[in-house]
């Protein structure tokens, strides 16, 4: 059980510095390599419980998070909504109140609805971690993108990257804009102007609605999943036009530099945002994404819970407690 | 004449001025003003000021259908906690107050009640923007003000026809701009605030172009037109132009519209949720600034009261509205006085009473303190400084957006029809 009334969480890329963001990449190394090993568990949250909570549906994220704190040895309990009393007309509070009586530590939240998350952290004393909340923020995504980028190229300062496609209702751009440009980034978004925020002033970025114009001079171009519901509300005329106009196609992926990033947070809508070679070319590291982010995820839940406790604001010199990370096989 | 109560050593302001003296009652009149009077009771009024009881213009009872939010016994508690002698309640109940029979179930429940119940019809059947509601039947009964409230009439034809009907029966109509297919799915202001936070926003214009269109039918069918819980710096500006035209228009402004802003919903706490949206700051400047010159006519509450377990919903699928009866007062006095944009406790008083009484044709309220004016009186001391907290007072709901604040007025009596129904800020019944 928690003990502090003050629990880590992880609700926004807004609530991390640049260093607590630049110890939890560095963390991720450690955990790529754990990864890397014939056996990939480690012992450190053995005892811990970690419930993941995922109102709205997600096989990726939630898979991703699961494996992770299982390597971590932690005791993962799943909250299925389907099949749950939510759709009996329990509230949310009350959801978590009960789950909080069994003795958790961590809960990992998914939700349609932007702040669910926030308002959660206000009702339990376990960490809460936000797994994606409406068109808000998703936070481990943006850590799991800044990893990739930073593992091809040192580092993302002074690094250009164009975020494509719809900004407006899209939980992973909100999230990646801040996290890119904290960490130096130059961000510059792609859309029609229907598919952006209303206004983009609250982040140091661009906009523009020419692919074409951005494509020679970009280190990474981040693609967004284009819903086929936007036709419906008037936001783009057809899904031809968008693809004509904003799609990554073979043609216009040879303009890309060689060197350049092709990401996607998954699922992809290949032949809409995406044409379906271009998702096979060499610079498309969209598996690469999913790989990083099972550690990403190791590093995150390491750090609430286990003795990292750097978000708990400790002193930046205390290091890890490497006998946390022995391998499991050398005790078995 | 023997009184029953005095009301002793206060200062008296009302639509004549300001002076001291003190108010003598029997029965329901005022029998007495001026000095040295006595009487059975006296209530001491040193340090306040005596004023004609408020008028709300725009309360939600919730009574008939949502009893666990409020009632009509609790909302006029706390009306006349807050000052309050008379009310007049919105018809987004269930059922709709849209006929004789639910006007008839509402007086009678407000004929108990610690301060006068009126109550509004529906313009449209069930409030559905389809059909015309019996409005003669229900003016016969006293309606006197007819709304949708919760949503405006949509159809242009048929709000055209609503004016043209209810100018031949002398009623007024009060509209709740908002145009649905700007703001449907949203659940706050649209701009900095909910681009960051990813919520749905809802542009100014929806507000706005509803206010445009009934100034427009206003002049074609020459009914008068007043405007519910104005909220943007457009809508402002657009009634000062129509007023300064000489159209026989009124608008109202919520305390909370004076008060908070759309970085209030930063949190995700759905008590900052409501309709219209917090806006922004320059919104906020430009209500203050309608109230100062009495472009808007009146402060009213749009008290909402909600249960605490509809508020913790996510916040785009949370219910709007704040409560308001028992902070308006304050708020006033702190954020439109202390503010220095040049109202004054008078200007504010006018607001909240005579003003409001005279839009919604509620005779026996708001009238200048003198013998023979029915006895509808709000004592309060204006240097009294607290705190809000978190009680929701005699609500039976919590959903208060201004805790914490610090705040100046408190009122100490309230007098309905000669019966003191507060004294030393507590309901007596």
């Amino acid at each position: 059980m928690t003990t502090s009334t003050h629990a880590p969480h992880l609700l926004s890329v807004t609530d991390l510095t640049r260093d607590q963001i630049e110890e939890l990449l560095t963390l991720t190394d450690t955990f790529v390599e754990v990864s890397r090993r014939p056996i990939p568990k480690v012992p450190s949250l053995r005892g811990k419980t970690v419930v993941s909570l995922f109102f709205e549906d997600s096989t990726r994220t939630r898979l991703s998070f699961e494996t992770a704190a299982k390597r971590l040895s932690a005791d993962v309990m799943s909250f299925a909504v389907s099949s749950s009393s939510v759709n009996k007309g329990e509230s949310v509070r009350d959801t978590i109140e009960t789950i909080e009586a069994m003795g958790i530590d961590a809960v990992i939240v998914r939700h349609r609805s932007s702040g669910v998350p926030k308002q959660i952290s206000q009702w339990t004393n376990a960490s809460v971690i936000n797994a994606g909340d409406g068109w808000h923020q998703h936070p481990t995504q943006a850590l799991l993108d800044a990893y990739t980028i930073r593992s091809h190229f040192g580092s993302l300062e002074g690094r250009r990257v164009a975020i494509i496609g719809d900004v407006k209702h899209s939980r992973v751009a909100r999230s990646n804009m801040e996290m890119f440009t904290s960490l130096g980034a130059e961000v510059v978004l792609v859309a029609p102007r229907t598919l952006l925020p209303v206004t983009t002033e609250s982040w140091n970025v661009t906009a523009t609605q020419d692919i074409d114009s951005v494509l020679g001079d970009i280190d990474v171009a981040y693609l967004l999943r284009m819903q086929r519901e936007r036709m419906d509300e008037a936001l783009v005329p057809s899904m031809r036009e968008y693809s004509a106009d904003y799609g990554l196609t073979m043609e216009r992926a040879a303009k890309l530099r060689p060197d350049t990033l092709i990401m996607h947070p998954g699922p992809m809508n290949r032949g809409i945002e995406i044409e379906s070679e271009v998702a096979q070319l060499p610079n498309a590291v969209i598996t690469e994404q999913v790989f990083n982010g099972v550690a990403v995820r190791m590093a995150v839940l390491f750090m609430l819970l286990g003795s990292g406790l750097h978000l708990r604001n400790r002193a930046p010199d205390d290091s890890i407690d490497k006998e946390m990370i022995e391998m499991e096989g050398d005790q078995s | 004449m023997k009184a029953d109560i005095v009301i002793r050593g206060g200062t008296i302001l009302d639509e004549s001025g300001e002076r001291r003296g003190d108010v003598a009652i029997a029965g329901d009149r005022i029998v007495g003003v001026g000095d040295g009077l006595t009487g059975d009771r006296e209530i001491d009024a040193g340090g306040c000021l005596v004023t004609p009881g408020f008028v709300d213009l725009h309360t939600h009872l919730r009574q008939p259908g949502k009893e666990e939010a409020e009632t009509i016994e609790t909302g006029s508690r706390a009306a006349a906690l807050g000052g309050y002698t008379a009310v007049l309640a919105m018809p987004n109940t269930t059922p709709t107050i849209d006929s004789a029979s639910v006007v008839r179930e509402v007086l009678e429940l407000g004929r108990a009640a610690p301060c006068d119940v009126h109550t509004s019809g529906a313009i449209t059947v069930g409030r559905a923007g389809e059909q015309l509601a019996p409005m003669a039947e229900m003016a016969k009964l006293g309606v006197r003000v007819f709304t949708d409230d919760g949503s405006g009439v949509q159809d242009d034809r048929l709000m055209r026809r609503a004016m043209e009907y209810a100018a031949g029966l002398g009623v007024l109509l009060a509209q709740h701009c908002e145009v649905t297919s700007l703001s449907e799915g949203t659940c706050m202001h649209e701009g900095e605030v909910s681009a960051r936070l990813g919520l749905p926003g809802q542009p100014s214009e929806a507000e706005e172009l509803m206010v445009m269109r009934d100034i427009a039918l206003s002049r074609l069918t020459g009914a008068r037109m007043h405007f519910q819980h104005i909220s943007t710096a457009g809508s402002v500006a657009m009634i000062s132009a129509a007023k300064a035209a000489g159209m026989a228009i009124t608008a109202e402004a919520a305390p909370h519209h004076f008060t908070l802003t759309d970085e209030s919903c930063a949190g995700y706490d759905a008590t900052f949720k409501v309709h219209p949206p917090l806006r922004s700051a320059g919104d906020l400047a430009a209500v203050r600034a309608g109230l100062a010159s009495g472009d808007l006519d009146a402060i009213a509450t749009d008290h909402a009261p909600h249960a605490p377990q509809d508020k913790e919903l996510p916040f785009d699928k949370a219910p709007p509205g704040m409560l308001g009866l028992e902070y308006a007062l304050a708020l006033a006095l702190t954020n439109l006085v202390d503010s220095g944009i040049g109202m004054t406790v008078s200007d504010v008083i006018a607001a909240l009473s005579w003003k409001p009484a005279r839009i919604a044709g509620i005779d026996d309220h708001g009238r200048p303190i003198a013998v023979g004016s029915p006895a509808n009186l709000a004592v309060f001391d204006p240097e009294h400084r607290w705190c809000i907290d978190a009680s929701g007072g005699a609500s039976r709901s919590r959903n208060v957006p201004y805790v914490g604040m610090e705040v100046r007025g408190r009122v100490t009596a309230t007098i309905l029809a000669g019966e003191a129904v507060v004294l030393d800020g507590k309901a007596q019944r």
